[in-house]
Parts: structure tokens; sequence; C-alpha cells
């Protein structure tokens, strides 16, 4: 009967008005942990405003005070029935610590797939330059240019070097690399989408360019420009590549399902934190690796022995190695 | 007609959002496309001052500045505005969770990286067309972070204070014609009364005074109070005393008990 629907709202309101006021102060205060009683009166609102929108889903007539209740009990259920931490303060560096090794380790697997596909490619790319000369041409992407004529020669030309190539513009240089790769590297794990069909072919091709060039600097003799070159930023940066790829597949998995009798929401609800935690991770290891590039690679025989910079890389990737599989980490916690 | 996301909650009640489907969403975008070129903009103009000192550092700056907002621009608005970037605001929509639960951080992140392979391979064609097949009007970036893009209408309290206050109502000053009013008018006609009052601000100025005139005349054939209480009393002032009459003595009457009340407001 509508006659009773202004005595339902005069009798209602306070209880709605509470529950909105309650609402606000949570939306408002997400870090505020509620007291036991302010929980049980927040439920008890939110059953009481649920209780309403049912009576009033029955008169067609009343659509605007309909999607106010309808409004309130969203509001409330998602809180309600919110089960996740959760994740309301941006805490990189905990993140970085604490959550990119726990996420690492726990999709461990997609991290070793993700470097099976890297020495399938490697492979590749280096069978391809040992047979065939012109695979180098056809398949180093443009960026890679320089690297097309013969490794003696540019080797020779950068030992021969007199001034600082890269001066003035080394920070650029630094960013231009950090920007890019964490580019491609979200790239890489958002291909995750397609199945994980797309992580998989992005890493294949980067790959092949690798082994193509470490073969091709082998075969002319240049290994140790090569490493020197290479491993002050290649452990950190070929690392986040293959981080960046594990989260693709980790992504990909959860899409296919299979064997997982979760639901696809289930399942990507289950894998978003660590999605999270591994994008961090790769996007201030790069930001590392772009650094050393910059300021370090870049730098050759007789300006900086090959040795040195051989040993600064091991150095980095035994720490890395340590801090993504033994370093001990914080117990999780509620907030991250 | 926009589809719609509906919820069933645990206690067995059912409420639904409409979904906003991809023009809309691109014209949300559109807005927010030009606010980050203007802020990518003023950046730039910054970062060419900073360059009298180094040149290096400055180009730097802008660069990462640059690909910090074109990344970060969503995900910053997204979280701290729940669901909404300026673009999504002018336009009433709202990024929520596909289960109607809370939105958290890594739903704004992964859906906001994800934009790198929605805009594939120019123009958002991929997220386009994926929204546009999809039953939630889901990119692929919404699929893999489990959200929906929804209309986020503000629906404010329906506001009968106007109707229940206690401005003085010269029919009240007549308690007989006023109980004959309440036992002579039906159910129907105190609803199209009450829903002709509570939308009044949405009818045009000549509709509305025609429809507040054959209201007042239909109640003033219902019950003749004297012409004291009534002259000079505009029709739509009318309509307002008889649906007061209506309504405010039940309101009073059904108040909550005070135990009831403590309970709800405490």
């Amino acid at each position: 009967m509508i006659i009773d629907l202004p005595r339902f709202i005069d009798a209602e309101r306070p209880t709605w008005m509470a529950l909105e006021k309650m609402l606000d102060r949570i939306e408002q205060e997400p870090d505020r942990r509620m007291e036991l009683e302010e929980v049980q009166r927040f439920h008890l609102l939110y059953q009481k405003v649920s209780a309403d929108l049912a009576r009033v889903t029955t008169f067609a007539s009343e659509p605007e005070l309909r999607r106010y209740l309808e409004s309130l009990t969203a509001r409330a259920y998602g809180e309600i029935h919110e089960t996740r931490d959760r994740a309301h303060r941006f805490r990189p560096l905990h993140w970085f610590l604490n959550e990119f090794p726990r996420a690492f380790r726990r999709r461990s697997g997609a991290f070793t797939l993700a470097l099976v596909i890297l020495f399938l490619g490697a492979i590749f790319g280096g069978f391809a330059t040992m047979f065939d000369d012109d695979a180098k041409e056809a398949i180093l992407p443009r960026q890679f240019s320089h690297l097309l004529g013969d490794p003696a020669k540019r080797v020779a030309e950068e030992e021969s070097a007199t001034s600082d190539r890269a001066s003035g513009r080394h920070t650029y240089f630094a960013a231009f690399l950090m920007q890019n790769n964490i580019k491609v590297s979200i790239l890489s794990l958002g291909l995750g989408v397609t199945f994980g069909i797309g992580t998989i072919i992005e890493l294949f091709s980067n790959s092949v360019s690798l082994g193509l060039i470490v073969v091709d600097y082998v075969r002319a003799g240049q290994t140790m420009f090569l490493l020197g070159w290479l491993l002050p930023h290649g452990v950190i940066e070929i690392p986040s590549l293959l981080i960046a790829g594990q989260g693709g597949l980790v992504l990909g998995t959860a899409l296919i399902g299979y064997g997982d009798r979760a639901s696809l929401a289930d399942r990507l609800r289950a894998i978003g934190p660590d999605l999270m935690a591994l994008t961090c991770g790769f996007a201030i290891m790069l930001v590392w690796a772009g650094i050393i590039e910059s300021f370090l690679s870049q730098y050759h025989e007789p300006f900086i022995h090959y040795w040195q910079k051989i040993l600064f890389g091991v150095v980095e990737f035994a720490v890395l190695v340590w801090f993504l599989y033994f370093r001990k980490i914080a117990d999780p916690e509620d907030a991250p | 007609m926009n589809p719609t996301l509906k919820i069933r909650t645990p206690e067995g009640i059912e409420f639904s959002f409409r979904l906003a489907g991809p023009v809309v969403r691109c014209l949300a975008w559109s807005i927010d496309f030009l606010i980050t070129i203007v802020a990518i903009m003023m950046l730039n103009i910054l970062a060419q001052v900073g360059g009298f000192i180094s040149p290096d550092i400055s180009q730097a700056v802008s660069l990462i500045a640059l690909f910090v907002v074109w990344v970060g621009y969503g995900m910053f608005f997204e979280w701290i505005w729940r669901g909404q970037t300026l673009g999504k605001r002018l336009l009433s929509l709202r990024v929520m969770d596909a289960q109607g639960l809370r939105l958290q951080f890594y739903q704004v992140l992964l859906r906001n990286l994800l934009r790198f392979v929605d805009a594939l391979p120019a123009l958002y064609l991929v997220g386009g067309l994926a929204s546009f097949f999809s039953r939630r009007a889901q990119r692929l970036g919404d699929l893999a972070a489990n959200t929906v893009v929804v209309y986020n209408p503000k629906p404010a309290e329906p506001d009968l204070d106007q109707l229940l206050a206690g401005k003085f109502n010269s029919l009240r000053q007549h308690p007989h014609l006023e109980a004959r009013l309440r036992q002579r008018v039906s159910p129907d006609e105190a609803r199209l009364a009450l829903q002709a009052l509570i939308r009044r601000d949405e009818l045009d100025p000549e509709p509305r005074v025609a429809l507040f005139s054959d209201l007042a005349e239909h109640f003033k054939g219902i019950v003749h109070f004297p012409p004291e209480a009534i002259d000079a009393m505009p029709d739509e002032q009318y309509v307002r005393n008889v649906v007061d009459i209506l309504f405010r003595t039940r309101a009073v009457d059904a108040k909550p008990s005070e135990k009831e009340m403590a309970v709800a407001v405490r």
C-alpha cells in the first residue's frame, strides 16, 4: 500500500542515515579499524537496509527510493562481504622487499617456464646466426641496428674512443632505458590476457635477439667485452623481463584455469595481489638496470677493466638470487 | 539499452548497476586524455625552465614525468576517488569490482597496466572490441582485474521534508474535514499526489501548473473546505497540504519505538 510509504520512510530514515554516515566514514578513513560494537551495529544497519530494500522492491512506482536503498545496500555489501586484505596504502618499498619475493616464490613455476622459453629463444637465435649470415639483419629489431656490423669492429671502436660519447646525456639515457624497459615489461605481462600466448611470443622474440647477439660476439672472440658490457645491467634487466613474463604466464594460467575448480573471478582474485607485487618488483629492478646501463655498461677498456664490470655483475646477480630465493621476508600483513 | 550487472547478496537481496558502454567510456577516456596532455605540457614547461640548470637532468625528468603521468594518472585518481578519474566523474561513471566488493588497489593497478594491451594496435581498438563483445562491457584490463565500469548516479535520499515538515497548514484548522479527507481519499489518489510533489521539479512550468490545478480541483471535489481556509491558496500548495494531511498523522503514529531507534541509531 502506497499509503504506508511516508510512514515507512519516516520510520526507517534514521537507519538509512546512520548507515550512510558509517559508510561515509569508512570510505573517508579506510585504514581505521572498527571496534567490535561498531562492526555489530554496522551489520545490523546493513541487514535493516537490506530488508527495507526488499520491501521497497515491490513498489514499482518508487524508483528513486529503490535506487537510494540499492546504493546504500551495494556500498555496505562491498564492505561487509569483502574478505580480501585491505591494501589502502601505496607502499612500494614494502611490496618490493616483502611482497615481491613472496609472490615470486609462490609463482616460481611460471618463472621457470619463462626461463625455459628464454633458453629456447636464445638457442634458436644462436643457431640462426651460426647457420645463416643474414639472420642478424632479419631478426634484430631496428633499435639494435648498431649491432648489425662486425662485433670485432665495434669493440675496436669502443675501446679506441678517446672521449665519453654519452657525456652530458647519461641521465636522459638512463631515464629513456627505464621507461622503455618498463613499458616493454608491462606489455609482456599484459599480453598474458591472451591466455599467455602473447607473453610467450614476446619472451621468445626478445630471447632470440639476445641469443643472436651473444653467439655473434662469442664467435667473433669478444666474449670478455660482451660479458663486461652485458652483465652489469643484464643480470638485473633480463630477470626483470623474465619476471614480467612470469606475471603474464600467471595471468594466462588463471584465465585458462585448467585443473582449477575455482571460478574465473576467484582465480583472478587470487592472482591479483601477486601480479601487483611482481609489477612493483620488476619496475624497481628496471630503474636500477637503467642507471647501471647508462652510467657503467657504456664504459669499456681502457677506461674500466672488463673483469671489474664482470665482478660487479656477478655480485649483483648473487644479491638478486639471494633476495629472490633466500632472503627472510616479513610475515604477510593485513595491510601490505 | 545498456546491460546491467545484477548482484544477489547472500541475504537474498538483489541490486543492480547499469553498465557503461564503449561509447560513453570512450568519451570519458577522451576527457582524461586531454587532461593528461595538458598536465604533460605543463610539466614540459617546468622541465624547460629546469633546463637552464642542467639540460640532461631536465630532459630525463621530463621523460620520466611523461611516463609517470601517462601510466599513473588513471591509477592515482581511480584509487583516491574510489574508481573515478576526472573524465569518469564528469560522466558519472565508476570502476567497481565485478562482484560488488570493495575495489582493491591491485585491481586499479592491473586494469591500468593492461591499457598497453587494450590500446593496441591504435586508439584502443583491442579494448574497444573486447568491450563491445563482452557481456559486461569489459575491456581486457577489466577482465583481468575483475572490474566493471558502471554508471554512478548519486541517488539522494528522497526529500520528503517539505511534505512532512510542520509548515502551517490552514486545512488542519478543520479537523472533521481533515478526517473526512483521509477517509475518502484512496491510496491510489494519495500516491498520485505524493508522486506529483516528489517529481514537481522535473516538470516544465506549464504542465506543472496544469497538473496541480487538476489535482487541486479533484481533491476540492472530494471534501469541501470553507473558502477562508483555501482562499488565495495556490493549487500546488493545496495539494501539498492535502498530502500533509494524508501522510503526516500516520507517519507520526508509526514512529519506531525508542528502543528500536536506540539500536538503529546508537
